[in-house]
């Protein structure tokens, strides 16, 4: 499949013809397109969450760049009473603030769709087939915003006006909008750039006259919902995990969510009488020492963890296959970015699914957690970190940028009902009671064996932990016997942990013959893409959603239910399906196909609809 | 007739007999000087009483690396991957800061592979004790040159290096470690009192150990070998160490000796030998041993100390307990916290 996800195309809700007379109500998007560090970012906040605050279901996807400041940046805000919250393919709207790519941006509109524009770049003047409206925001910015140097930051709230009086937005939402974003302490900062936003609507009011059919209007459906980030409730995730040693490296796209973590933890995990910490964060000198620094804190029973990206998990590979055979329970959030090698920091990728699940050299695999919302980022944090400590191994929670890095809707977060869970962990009145113990023998027949903690104070409870061969009792072995029993009972951890951790979850459509799978973020255009099939085509088309490998048997029997079942990978190399084609037996393999998009936007709806239409022949 | 009876065992001031500290056997060649070191660890750690299960010995990987399972085998022990000790120590203190933490590393655990992680290790001053048995060469992969090998040393294949040294002692000095000294495998009483200062002492430590291979760089030409380190050795005074714990009164003879008191009470005597040496002065412990260096010596004893700094575990202001073992209701924030956060995003 190619990866040109910006090519035009029509969507089944547009016409194509000018001055449509039908309304289109909260169901399109508005693609903002602006400069680098011009502080658009809350221009772009305050106008999503004012159509939040509406009460219409929202998400808000940042493409921006691998730079500082300068280059061009897009913001694509989708409205979907529906409740779709996946990137929507097609850009209806478009605002036009960066000369340098306004020219293409505006050429690459499907006709109908409408386009706000700085008035001195006259995009209308090179095609006729959309909704113009010039604003001339440099003249508007002068008188609202006497300090010459501010204005580059000032102007952007100037379309918020705009677009507010085009699709017909809640000033009064507005306002509260963009004063929440500015916080109590900016309040002066905020009353000028809602001078801005009022500037902005009084031109619009006066000069523009609305041809298009874009229209918000309020609704109920975001009622006690968030709009939040994925790595910062994977961070906060973390924080109700009862995390206490945070290691890390900076790296795009996880660096936010190690950031966001340490704040929380100095808001909340300081004890009051004393001040002091309940944790431990040390930004490591690289991705090795981070993990290395979390297998050393989980060996001694702290609830460890590192945040990190593809490039860091290849250079933690030694010190994750040590972490697996040693038993150390660790958690490894991986935020995926666009690989091989640096390549494209900024964009989104399922790139590490193969890499997260058999990392390091030798016989290893590892658990791994899909989040596809922030509330599972939340949820699946702690779980990871149970998960961990009960079965003594490196955890990872596979996340990516669009997920970690972008705004979106979220059900509240639900508070651990559940005890922090420790594993099978021994104390030394335990150790009177055995009279000893064999660190990696299997009492309980699950695979898991039993560890003690340093600093346990009796004579039986010191073991060594070693990455060479060892026997039961942790003692240096080379014997054959020794390393496959090791190895087998290895494998059987696994096996347990496969009907411990988070099962697939099937949505199954009445005489369906085909079936869609996906993890992680992939969730939103596969399910929208199953509405598509059925509105659009006729089609029944099942779904299922990995939320963790190793899968569930509901993969298998999800299989045996259908015909033909589609893989989505947002890769080239289809790693979830290469992973499943190692644990699924021959018979099931053959009915897998392959759905893959890999240009770095996060996977849309439409984009996988055309794949199935095309290789269904529907 | 009745037996004699057994001697009375001999305990240190916590009750416990030598044998307590003790390891598993050495599978290393008999001479090597690790196996020494090893012994004097032992002694060290028994006579100043450290209760064994309060300590964590780390490793990377080489012959050195292995020696954490010939001693102290009432404490838990890691050997982790190559180079990589410095961290996997850091990550273990920082899930429990009230252990003792002694990493064994060789010349090419520390100098070449794990050069990064040494020197960032350094930078944080971590309270531990670094012990680098440095030989010149890797054993395990059978004789190559490491990165602490000197300009002109032969190996027996007759390959000589032409690479200059990496000093880990100036390294050391420059970067953060707060004692640091130099010994010889060989050289039983200057090692045995250094090890227990670097016990007593609240920082980090490191000791970089002449320690011959007997196997692969103890011939004619090695600057690593027992002949060399006793043509070569130049002790910078002679060392005596009085535990904190003992009620010996120290006399020092006016001008002779300098007294270092450590952390624990304990104190370091310095007895002068053809110079008085301040091991306090962070600029003069680099000049001599740039001087020493040029002259083809191998300056041991306490070459660095420097008592006030504040380790990475006192930095983090951590509480007082193990993190390790904190209750839950002390690390998972309540029900209110959720919610305000929750309503922060509304």
């Amino acid at each position: 499949m190619h990866a040109t996800p910006t090519v035009p195309s029509v969507s089944a809700e547009q016409n194509g013809s000018l001055h449509a007379k039908e309304r289109v109500v909260n169901d399109f998007s508005i693609q903002v397109a602006t400069v680098n560090g011009s502080g658009s970012q809350t221009a772009n906040n305050v106008l999503m969450r004012t159509i939040f605050q509406m009460g219409v279901p929202v998400s808000g996807k940042n493409l921006f760049p691998s730079n500082i400041a300068g280059l061009p940046t897009w913001f694509t805000i989708r409205a979907s009473k529906e409740g779709y919250i996946g990137r929507k393919k097609e850009i209806d709207f478009f605002v036009a603030m960066n000369a340098e790519t306004a020219q293409e941006d505006a050429l690459k509109l499907a006709p109908g769709s409408a386009l706000v524009y700085d008035e001195p770049l006259k995009l209308n003047e090179l095609r006729s087939d959309l909704h113009f409206y010039a604003v001339p925001f440099d003249k508007l910015v002068g008188p609202v915003c006497p300090e010459a140097k501010l204005r580059k930051l000032v102007k952007n709230m100037i379309y918020d006006g705009v677009v507010a009086h085009l699709l017909g937005l809640d000033l009064e939402e507005m306002r509260k909008a963009l004063f929440k974003q500015f916080g109590a302490r900016k309040k002066k900062a905020a009353e000028l750039n809602w001078g801005a936003v009022a500037a902005g609507k009084e031109y619009a009011e006066k000069n523009l006259t609305k041809t298009d059919p874009f229209w918000i209007e309020p609704m109920d459906r975001t009622g006690g919902k968030l709009i939040i980030e994925g790595n910062t409730a994977a961070a906060l995730g973390c924080l109700f995990a009862g995390v206490t040693v945070l290691t890390w490296y900076p790296i795009t796209p996880s660096s936010t969510l190690a950031e966001a973590l340490i704040s929380y933890l100095g808001r909340f995990r300081r004890e009051a009488e004393t001040g002091k910490g309940t944790y431990a964060v040390v930004q490591a000198e690289d991705e090795l020492a981070a993990v290395g620094m979390a297998i050393g804190a989980g060996w001694a029973g702290a609830r460890s963890m590192t945040c990190t990206s593809g490039p860091g998990v290849s250079l933690m590979s030694e010190f994750v296959g040590l972490a697996y055979y040693a038993e150390i329970p660790t958690v490894i959030i991986d935020v995926q970015r666009v690989g091989p090698s640096t390549g494209l920091p900024t964009r989104t990728m399922q790139g590490d699914i193969m890499s997260n699940a058999l990392l390091s050299h030798g016989d290893c695999k590892h658990p791994v957690l899909f989040p596809s919302s922030p509330e599972e980022c939340f949820t699946m944090a702690q779980e990871c970190f149970d998960l961990a400590e009960r079965f003594q191994t490196p955890v990872f929670m596979n996340m990516d940028l669009d997920l970690g890095m972008n705004n979106w809707m979220s059900d509240a977060f639900p508070y651990p009902e559940k005890p922090i869970a420790r594993g099978k962990v021994l104390t030394a009145e335990d150790l009177d009671r055995l009279g000893g113990f064999a660190r990696y023998q299997d009492v309980d027949g699950d695979g898991v064996a039993y560890r003690t903690l340093p600093g346990t104070k009796h004579q039986q409870a010191a073991y060594f932990t070693r990455g060479t061969g060892h026997n039961e009792k942790a003692v240096y072995s080379e014997r054959e016997d020794d390393w496959i029993h090791n190895m087998d009972r290895l494998a059987r951890k696994f096996e347990t942990l496969r009907h411990q951790i988070s099962a697939p979850l099937a949505s199954d459509k009445p005489g369906a013959k085909i079936g869609l799978v996906s993890c992680g973020t992939s969730r939103w255009a596969m399910e929208e893409s199953s509405d598509q099939l059925s509105r659009e085509y006729g089609t029944e088309v099942s779904w299922l959603r990995l939320r963790a490998y190793p899968f569930g048997d509901e993969l298998a029997a999800f299989i045996d239910r259908h015909e033909r079942v589609y893989i989505i990978d947002q890769n080239r190399d289809a790693q979830l399906l290469g992973l499943m084609r190692l644990d699924l037996d021959a018979a099931r393999v053959a009915k897998l196909r392959s759905v893959r998009y890999y240009g770095g936007l996060p996977l849309d709806a439409r984009t996988v609809t055309d794949e199935i239409v095309m290789q269904e022949g529907l | 007739m009745s037996a004699a009876p057994a001697p009375p065992k001999k305990t240190n001031h916590i009750g416990l007999e030598v044998l307590n500290y003790r390891g598993g056997k050495t599978t290393l060649c008999a001479g090597c000087g690790h196996n020494a070191i090893t012994e004097r660890l032992i002694d060290a750690f028994w006579e100043m009483g450290v209760e064994p299960h309060q300590v964590a010995k780390m490793s990377g990987i080489g012959c050195s690396s292995k020696t954490p399972a010939y001693f102290l085998s009432q404490s838990h022990g890691f050997n982790a991957v190559h180079g990589r000790a410095p961290a996997v120590a850091t990550g273990a203190l920082l899930g429990n800061h009230q252990m003792r933490c002694v990493v064994v590393s060789g010349d090419g655990d520390t100098a070449s592979i794990g050069l990064g992680q040494f020197m960032h290790m350094l930078r944080r001053n971590v309270p531990l004790i670094y012990i680098i048995e440095n030989n010149g060469v890797y054993g395990l992969t059978k004789g190559q040159f490491s990165a602490t090998a000197d300009v002109g040393a032969k190996l027996k294949t007759g390959t000589v290096n032409e690479l200059p040294p990496i000093d880990c002692c100036l390294a050391g000095i420059e970067l953060g470690a707060t004692l640091v000294a130099r010994s010889f495998s060989g050289d039983k009483r200057q090692l045995s009192a250094i090890l227990r200062a670097a016990i007593a002492h609240n920082g980090l430590s490191v000791i970089d150990i002449i320690s011959p291979c007997v196997t692969f760089n103890d011939h004619e030409g090695s600057t690593k070998s027992y002949a060399y380190m006793k043509d070569h050795e130049e002790p910078l005074h002679e060392l005596d160490f009085v535990p904190g714990f003992s009620d010996i009164e120290v006399e020092i003879a006016e001008g002779e000796s300098r007294v270092v008191e450590l952390h624990d009470g304990s104190k370091l005597l310095l007895h002068k030998l053809e110079h008085d040496y301040d091991p306090t002065s962070k600029i003069h412990a680099l000049e001599v041993l740039h001087e020493s260096t040029q002259r083809n010596e191998v300056l041991t004893g306490i070459i660095y100390i420097d008592r006030g700094k504040q380790t990475l575990t006192e930095m983090l202001d951590i509480v007082d307990e193990p993190l390790a073992t904190l209750a839950e209701h002390r690390v998972r924030p309540s029900r209110e916290v959720l919610e305000l956060i929750n309503e922060e995003f509304r």
